[in-house]
This record gives C-alpha cells, sequence and structure tokens, in this order.
C-alpha cells in the first residue's frame, strides 16, 4: 500500500515530466503545421529567455532590467567565434556561451545590490555592453554598429533544433531546481537573506551560480538566435524590448514556477503577433495595463489563480 | 575646450539636477521607484512643443501650466496605484515593475498622440543673442533653463524647509513609522509629494527640448536612468543633493563630449555603476543587502 502523500508525489512528477515532453512534441510538429517558423522560432527564444527571467526573478527576487545584455554578448560571442576563428556554427555558439559567463562573472558584484538598485544597475550594465559592442572603435572586432553578417554558415534547420534542445534543457532545468534543496536555498534567499545565511545556505555562492546558469541560458539564446538570423546589428541583438517582453511574459504566468513563464510566453507572445507587429503602440498600451492590473491584483501571475485554491502548480 | 566643458557642464548639471528632483522626493518620501518619470519629463516636453508650435506659447508659460495640469493628473493617479503598493508585501520592487508598466502606457499613449518622429523647439525662442561669458558662446536657452532650474530648486527647498507639509514629508522620509505614530498625516503628505514630484518631472520637460536636443516617445526611459544615477550620486530628499549629482553629471558628460566624443552615451550608465559597486551604500545609505 502507498500512502496518499506518496502517490500524490508520483503523480507531481508526471505532471512534471510531461511538460517537457508536451513542449518537445508541440515544437517538433509545429513547423510541419505552422508555415512561419520565424515567428515559432521566436516564441521558443522568448520561452527560454522568460524561463531565464524565471530562475532569477521568480526563485531569487532580482529583476534583471538588462537580461537581454548576456543575450546580445552571447549573439556577438558567437558570431566572433565564426568571423574570427572561422569555428563551426554550433561551436561558436559555445564562444557565445563563454563570453557571456565572462561577463556574468564581471558584473557579479551587482548582486550586491538589492531591489531597484539591482534592477536598474543591470539596465545600465547591459547599455554599457550594447554601447560598446556597437562603437566604431571595435569595428574590427564587431564591426560596430555596422551589424554581423555569417551568410556562410546560415543553417535555419540546425538553428532550430539547437533552440528545440536549449528550450528542453531550459525547462529541465528549472523543474529540477525547483524540486531540489537548491531551488528551496535560493527561494529563502528572496525571502530572507539573513535567515538563510543563518540557516546554513552559503547565499553569496548560491546566488553566484544562478546568476552564471540564467546568463548561459540568454547567452545560448542569443547565440541561436545571431545564429538563426544570421544578419543582425547591435540594435537588434541588445534591444531592451527582449528584456522587456521576457520579464512581462514571466510575471503574466508566474515566477517560481516552471509552467509560469510557459504559459505567459505561449499567451503574450501569441497575443504580440496578432496585434503588435502591425500596430506595435496598441501591444505596448495593452501590455502596459497588464503590468499595471497584475501588479495591483495579481502579483503571484495567473497561475497564482490555481494555487490560492491549494491546487499543484509545477 | 576645457573652460566650455566645464561651464556648459554645469549649465547642463543644474538642469539635470532638476530633472531629477520629482524623483528622489517620491523615492524618498514612499520608498517607490518612478520608473515612469522619464516619461512625465517627456510629456512636460511635449506639452511645450505643441503650445508652442500651436498657439506660439512661450516655453515660460508652459512651466506653470505643465505644473498646474501634471499635479492635478499625478494626485488623482495616486490613489489608485500607490496606496496598494505600500500595503504589499515587497512595495520597493512591485513598485519598479508597476511604474513600468505605466511607463510602457505612457510611452504608448505618446506614439498614438504625439508619433514616432522626435519633436524639438527652435533655440532662438529664447533669444538669438549668444552669452558671451569667458571668451566662449553659451546659448541664451541653456542659460535660461538653468536658471529656471536654480530656482525652482531654491522653491522646492523653501517647500521642504519652511512649509508644514514639508516638515511632514521630511519627517516621513526620515522614519515613516515614527512620523504616523506621532499623529502626521501620512498618506495625504504622500498623495501631495507625489503630486510636486510629478508637477517637477514635467516642469524640467518644459525646458528639456533646448537641452537634450530632440524628444521622442522612446527619450523617457534613458532620462530615468540619468536621475536615477543622479539621485545616487546626490543625497535623498535633499534638493541639494540632486544639485551636486547634476554637477557631477553634467561636468563629466561635457568633459567626455569634448575628450572622447564617441563613449559619451556610456557616461551617465558607467557613473552610475561606478557609484553603486565602489560606494555601494551610495549617499542614500539604502542600497546594499543584508547579505
Amino acid at each position: 500500500m502507498l500512502s496518499p502523500k506518496l502517490v500524490s508525489r508520483r503523480s507531481h512528477m508526471g505532471t512534471n515530466v510531461a511538460i517537457p515532453v508536451v513542449l518537445l512534441a508541440a515544437f517538433s510538429v509545429a513547423p510541419m503545421v505552422y508555415a512561419n517558423q520565424a515567428v515559432i522560432f521566436q516564441m521558443m527564444a522568448f520561452m527560454v529567455l522568460a524561463q531565464g527571467v524565471n530562475l532569477l526573478y521568480g526563485f531569487t527576487g532580482y529583476l534583471p532590467f538588462g537580461y537581454v545584455g548576456f543575450f546580445g554578448i552571447g549573439a556577438y560571442g558567437m558570431a566572433i567565434g565564426i568571423e574570427l576563428f572561422h569555428l563551426p556554427g554550433l561551436v561558436a555558439l559555445v564562444v557565445g556561451a563563454l563570453f557571456s559567463v565572462i561577463v556574468a562573472l564581471i558584473l557579479s558584484p551587482l548582486l550586491r545590490l538589492s531591489g531597484a538598485y539591482f534592477a536598474i544597475s543591470s539596465l545600465a550594465a547591459s547599455e554599457v555592453l550594447y554601447n560598446v559592442v556597437a562603437n566604431p572603435a571595435l569595428v574590427h572586432l564587431t564591426n560596430g554598429p555596422y551589424g554581423e553578417s555569417l551568410v556562410q554558415s546560415y543553417h535555419p534547420e540546425t538553428s532550430y533544433i539547437a533552440m528545440v534542445v536549449l528550450l528542453i534543457v531550459t525547462t529541465i532545468i528549472v523543474i529540477v531546481i525547483k524540486n531540489t534543496a537548491f531551488g528551496r536555498a535560493l527561494m529563502a534567499i528572496r525571502e530572507d537573506p539573513v535567515s538563510a545565511e543563518m540557516a546554513g545556505i552559503a547565499v553569496v555562492r548560491t546566488r553566484t551560480i544562478i546568476w552564471i546558469v540564467s546568463a548561459v541560458i540568454a547567452g545560448l539564446t542569443g547565440a541561436i538566435f545571431g545564429w538563426h538570423l544570421s544578419v543582425f546589428y547591435p540594435s537588434t541583438v541588445f534591444d531592451l524590448s527582449i528584456s522587456i517582453l521576457a520579464i512581462v511574459f514571466t510575471l503574466f504566468g508566474g515566477g517560481g514556477t516552471a509552467i509560469g513563464p510557459i504559459l505567459g510566453s505561449v499567451v503574450l507572445y501569441g497575443l504580440y503577433n496578432a496585434i503588435g507587429i502591425s500596430d506595435p503602440q496598441y501591444f505596448e498600451l495593452i501590455y502596459g495595463l497588464l503590468i499595471v492590473l497584475l501588479v495591483l491584483f495579481l502579483p503571484g501571475g495567473v497561475v497564482s489563480l490555481l494555487q490560492r485554491r491549494g491546487n499543484y502548480v509545477p | 575646450m576645457l573652460e566650455y566643458s566645464l561651464i556648459a557642464g554645469i549649465l547642463f548639471g543644474v538642469f539635470f539636477g532638476f530633472m531629477a528632483l520629482g524623483l528622489n522626493l517620491i523615492f524618498g518620501v514612499m520608498q517607490v521607484v518612478n520608473l515612469a518619470h522619464g516619461d512625465f519629463v517627456v510629456l512636460g516636453g511635449y506639452l511645450a512643443v505643441v503650445a508652442y508650435s500651436s498657439a506660439h506659447v512661450n516655453p515660460l508659460m508652459s512651466l506653470i501650466l505643465a505644473l498646474v495640469l501634471f499635479v492635478v493628473v499625478a494626485y488623482v493617479l495616486y490613489f489608485p496605484l500607490i496606496p496598494r503598493l505600500t500595503k504589499s508585501k515587497d512595495p520597493e520592487m512591485l513598485s519598479l515593475i508597476l511604474f513600468f508598466g505605466l511607463s510602457q502606457i505612457i510611452e504608448a499613449l505618446d506614439v498614438i498622440g504625439f508619433g514616432n518622429n522626435p519633436r524639438s523647439l527652435p533655440l532662438a525662442i529664447m533669444g538669438s543673442v549668444p552669452l558671451h561669458f569667458l571668451g566662449q558662446n553659451y546659448q541664451m536657452a541653456w542659460v535660461i533653463t538653468a536658471l529656471v532650474s536654480l530656482i525652482m530648486i531654491g522653491v522646492t527647498y523653501g517647500f521642504l524647509y519652511y512649509t508644514r507639509i514639508g516638515y511632514a514629508a521630511r519627517a516621513v522620509m526620515g522614519n515613516r513609522d515614527e512620523a504616523m505614530a506621532s499623529g502626521l498625516p501620512v498618506a495625504q503628505t504622500s498623495a501631495i509629494i507625489f503630486a510636486v514630484g510629478i508637477g517637477l518631472a514635467a516642469m524640467a520637460g518644459v525646458m528639456s527640448p533646448f537641452m537634450i536636443g530632440s524628444i521622442d516617445p522612446s527619450t523617457g526611459l534613458g532620462l530615468t536612468t540619468i536621475a536615477f544615477a543622479i539621485v545616487v550620486i546626490g543625497s535623498l530628499g535633499n534638493p541639494l543633493g540632486s544639485v551636486l549629482g547634476g554637477l557631477v553629471y553634467g561636468i563629466s558628460v561635457m568633459l567626455m563630449q569634448t575628450y572622447f566624443s564617441s563613449w559619451s552615451n556610456l557616461v551617465p550608465y558607467l557613473l552610475l555603476l561606478i557609484i553603486v559597486l565602489v560606494k555601494p551604500s551610495g549617499l542614500l545609505g539604502r542600497g546594499v543587502r543584508n547579505a
């Protein structure tokens, strides 16, 4: 006889396993059903970014307005790998990830800051990265403001598969972190760093690890994104609205869960495609209103409606 | 060249100090980060541009119009937004997100109302004869903007130090709970300071086309970052701190533009990062986590 508690744990295990499986199935079939592959690809990119934001904001409470900095550096690291070292695309992705790790390590002192100070400083850091990469003085390394063109290594299918893999791996990372002691340590730090430290959690080490993990996630997303596009400008990959959309998607679905950011990306990116491309200002208006209403009435996101009734949310 | 950068830096610095003043007051009294601050500045700018281009209203007149209009708007906005926020679990963080949403709404409305093209005011409205000082010429519009800014900073100083609401505001800044325990009208004071802070932002906005060249809907976020940097450099709640922060910012920007012009965009961001990292407590003393 299994105890009721054990049964419910097993069924939670089932829902958790179902998420990556459903995602894998959906995005493997999607290109055959829906002709506009660019839309599907970008939706995946935003899903990964939203999960990256989720790891930082949902679990740790650091709101990274400048998250796009890692994305852009990943894209440029990949481009440098292809242009300067003539690496094949898949290896160049690793270069992109390495660049984002280096930047994350340089920026890790930002984690000493709290609340608003962290959020705005991370925004400042991403603007610094953008202005350095786009500076005409770096024209030999990054081609400055004139952008990168990697047409010789344009592989839309391979990069699509790479993004699916990244999405699945990221989702599994979030689920694993959420269900292990590491995730609970992060949430303890979010609630009260002093008590967490006293309970024996290595606060500085834990938050630095999650910072680097989420930086690598954004860096790889940027690298695969840049590879998929193969022609991009600094203003494309350091566009602040990338961080903003990822944050809003996470908030809408609900941070600190695995399903929230996925839900937010599907619903809001769908909305963005329906009205955002032709009339971006109306989309901006709607999501501005949505943010205000969410903060005032539903700070836990859509999933908190389920959680409030005592349901388990993966 | 050096004299020119220094004096222009002072003129710009005084203006940017004034621009940051409203953010400083609201942050000080309510622990709320008004991320839409820059967007209210831009709205003030649109008011001046539209008033001038449609009815030839001198921007100096628009200043008063902007103050009255935005004090009323902000006072009305206060009640649905702030009391709910201050009661929530983490007001500082949630305010960041909420006002970010407000900033998106304002930007979208700007695009719908005024279009995406940059708008500006001709510098010649303020007199076409430049001010000649120590062998260099300075735009009259810059000098007048700096003067207006100085006067308004002085008025705000007087308001905070010599009126009853000002006393109450400074008490709330010092310690909200004790202010409440001493029977001060904390909610009422907060509402008034919120309205005044946004009114001041809109006033700075009226003069902003002269100083930043042109405004478009996306100018706001950059201005908010600059204002935040200035608030962090200066000190919380003290208008003179904003002037200090503004001067540091203005002079650094002007020196960079003169000597390393292609890197001058980096100035506000680098200043902010250096200050929060080198002196993490800032002059505000609230910037650090406990662990």
